[in-house]
């Protein structure tokens, strides 16, 4: 009787625990605006209109997810802030004003997805289905994105992936997904020239977390790494939720790697780099993807030191006019400096990329509505199809081909790592590519 | 060869902290040895006792190892406290009442958590060197968090067996009915045997918080590994706890010397399912 009892407590207890980790229920609320400041006048600014308005104004309804609690928090607040900015200004310089002097202004519905696939499904449902959202942006991170999508397509809604670089979302024959960010295939491969110029007898260890983002990243990573003559000493995923790396630094010290390329997210990427170094692990470079490109990674003392990211955008490395017209692209938007400005006057922070995909999302979505001189879906998404502009975010460009729509096609990214300035504080500096880099690659970071 | 030393080198890592593991664990399942109560909130106090580090050290600039001290007295009260208020009235309810009950508790605990505290990441940012035994990095901060575990196993132990409130929970675990009927006053016993419990949760989380970043969601993942060494150990022996915890650690040191890491909580929870299936009274026997 005892020992059934004790089965029956042990099953009770995974669930309950299951249960617990979605437990903690937040308010579900409209998207407070996030900045103080008036909006400049190198805002998104409306179109300018021949005619005098007409009294008519639409609202446009854009709901999303974000994740306020759980795994995904540190960046996914990061990219709500950048889109409340963007909203905020937009709707403070007065809209979007269409030929037919109608008035285009935004409201956000959003709600707390806990970080979790099974929320994020049941609310894109309710943002379409209730909330009647007209457009739709992604929750933060490729997982979460990915349980959003299916939803999306099958309502057949636009939806701006902001915080998702995971490949295979566009290539299930989805027509609504629009993604900003470079594709995860594609993510270290800026890393890995920077590596070829510095040190091409590297030896290359692998060590990723067990994830959509991560595993693709690393997918499109080995070949590259392969085909530029890289010898690969270990290849090694680890749960979401792992906090102990002992073992796997073991084993990458034991692997005789001396260049290590990996993490996933915030919490395990940050994890990750304290042991390294509590455990001198004697790596020459170590790139971990998003964790470092945060502002809190600094937290971590002389852990964070050298360590390196790749990242969508850096405001030492902004994209600008200049840079546009030597592509032949048209301009489009604030400078990275504008922009940069106005989030540090609503929060006194710098910018990180995630924030700066928040702003582009919705700043993409206006130049579609722009171009389309509509808000009918149909006809933005033919605008956002034939998008082509560059932005102080850099190239946005989408495929448009059934095998992969939706992809980003123009966006590049650059290696930035933590390095101590003058006044020995951690500051983040661009060290690829050589023509914007801001500072040297520190190689090697520790003796080896 | 090369996994040989690998093994080598991740052992004593593993074996360090098998008893931080095993010092939460015999919170939880002090508990149950005493009262038949599956805690639930165990968890988040583990992850209260982390914030107890985090402030006391980076907010007050207490040592992480003097604060213990006013962790442990706040994780005894705490729990006294739980015990009065969540548990008390549902004792000698059917085993659900005080499921929900502790699950209750820690719901309460998380919300109010994630409202003041956020779920970001915090980190305490404290180092106690380390040193080289052969292939292996010995941190201080394990090895320090090894010996205070031992040390409160130790006292724990002799709390038990030498002490006259000890000998009332030892009576009071094997008959409740049989100690009251000698005297034995065990509302106070129950209350003072949660609180103890707790303490032991807070006390782990605050050890463990010297070595891994956190959040106040970061105590489920060692609530799960307290129920598999319960069980490994014995659910209600503390002691087994301990030896229970150093299995756990020693796999977590094993298995990613021969598998990926990503292999290690898919072996663990599958042993937690064979053990309750084979011996449901554990490895070293359930309470006693």
């Amino acid at each position: 009787m005892k020992h059934r009892f004790l089965n029956l407590v042990g099953v009770l207890v995974v669930v309950s625990m299951l249960l617990g980790a979605c437990a903690p229920q937040a308010t579900e609320a409209p998207a407070p605006p996030a900045a103080t400041e008036a909006p400049t006048t190198e805002a998104p600014a409306a179109t300018e209109a021949s005619q005098p308005p007409v009294a008519a104004e639409e609202t446009v309804v854009i709901g999303f997810t974000s994740s306020l609690t759980g795994a995904q928090e540190v960046s996914s607040k990061r990219q709500v802030a950048g889109f409340n900015l963007w909203m905020e200004q937009v709707n403070e310089a007065g809209g979007i004003q269409l030929s037919d002097g109608t008035v285009v202004k935004f409201s956000a519905v959003t709600y707390d997805d806990e970080s979790a696939k099974e929320r994020v499904q049941e609310l894109y449902t309710r943002l379409i289905t209730e909330d009647e959202a007209d457009f739709l942006i992604s929750p933060y991170s490729s997982g979460l994105t990915a349980a959003a999508s299916i939803v999306a397509e099958q309502n057949g809604k636009i939806m701006i992936t902001a915080g998702a670089a995971e490949d295979d979302a566009y290539k299930t024959g989805n027509t609504g997904l629009f993604q900003l960010y470079t594709p995860g295939s594609l993510y270290l491969i800026s890393t890995v020239d920077m590596l070829k110029t510095l040190d091409p007898e590297a030896k290359v260890a692998i060590v990723h977390e067990n994830d959509k983002f991560s595993t693709s990243v690393v997918e499109g990573l080995k070949p590259y790494l392969e085909e530029q003559g890289f010898e690969i000493v270990l290849e090694e995923g680890y749960a979401t939720e792992t906090t102990d790396f002992g073992p796997v630094i073991n084993k990458l010290v034991e692997s005789g790697a001396t260049v290590l390329l990996g993490g996933g997210h915030y919490p395990d990427g940050s994890t990750f780099a304290r042991q390294l170094f509590e455990r001198k692990a004697g790596l020459k470079f170590i790139s971990l993807l998003v964790a470092p490109a945060d502002s809190k990674f600094p937290e971590l003392g002389d852990a964070a030191l050298g360590v390196a990211t790749s990242s969508q955008w850096e405001l030492k490395a902004t994209h600008n006019e200049e840079e546009a017209s030597a592509l032949g692209k048209p301009w489009y938007g604030p400078t990275g400096e504008d922009f940069a400005a106005a989030y540090e006057a609503a929060t006194t922070e710098k910018p990180t990329y995630h924030v700066a995909g928040g702003y582009v999302a919705g700043m993409v979505l206006q130049k579609a509505i722009e171009d389309a001189d509509s808000i009918d879906p149909e006809k933005v998404r033919a605008a956002l199809e034939a998008m082509d502009i560059f932005t102080f975010y850099g190239g946005i460009n989408f495929d448009t081909s059934p095998e992969a729509h939706g992809l980003q096609l123009s966006h590049q990214m650059v290696v930035a790592q933590w390095q101590k300035n003058d006044a020995g504080e951690l500051v983040r500096e661009v060290i690829w590519p050589a023509d914007v880099a801001t500072a040297d690659p520190l190689y090697p970071v520790h003796a080896p | 060869m090369q996994q040989l030393n690998l093994l080598l080198t991740s052992l004593p890592d593993g074996i360090l902290l098998g008893f931080v593991y095993g010092l939460a664990a015999m919170g939880l399942t002090l508990i149950w040895g005493v009262m038949n109560v599956i805690n639930l909130s165990h968890g988040p106090i583990i992850a209260l006792g982390m914030f107890g580090t985090f402030f006391l050290f980076s907010r007050l600039g207490l040592n992480p190892y003097l604060g213990l001290i006013p962790v442990a007295v706040v994780g005894l009260l705490l729990g006294i406290l739980i015990y009065a208020v969540a548990v008390h009235r549902v004792i000698n309810a059917p085993h659900l009442s005080s499921l929900l009950a502790t699950f209750s508790v820690n719901m309460i605990i998380i919300g109010l958590g994630t409202a003041v505290l956020t779920t970001s990441p915090y980190n305490v940012d404290f180092s106690a060197g380390g040193f080289k035994l052969g292939s292996a990095t010995i941190l201080g901060t394990r090895l320090i968090a090894a010996l205070v575990a031992m040390l409160f196993t130790g006292g724990l132990y002799l709390f038990l067996y030498r002490t006259r409130p000890g000998k009332f929970i030892r009576a009071v675990a094997n008959n409740r009915t049989a100690a009251e009927l000698m005297g034995i006053p065990s509302t106070r016993v129950l209350a003072l045997s949660f609180g103890l419990g707790t303490m032991l949760a807070m006390v782990s989380g605050a050890l463990i918080a010297t070595f891994f970043p956190f959040s106040i969601l970061a105590g489920g993942s060692y609530e799960l590994k307290s129920f598999v060494i319960g069980v490994l150990g014995g659910l209600g022996n503390p002691i087994g706890a301990l030896f229970g915890g150093l299995v756990l650690g020693m796999l977590e040191g094993i298995i990613p010397a021969f598998l990926e890491t990503s292999w290690v909580p898919v072996i663990e929870f599958a042993l937690f399912v064979v053990i309750l299936l084979v011996r449901p009274s554990g490895l070293f026997g359930a309470k006693q």
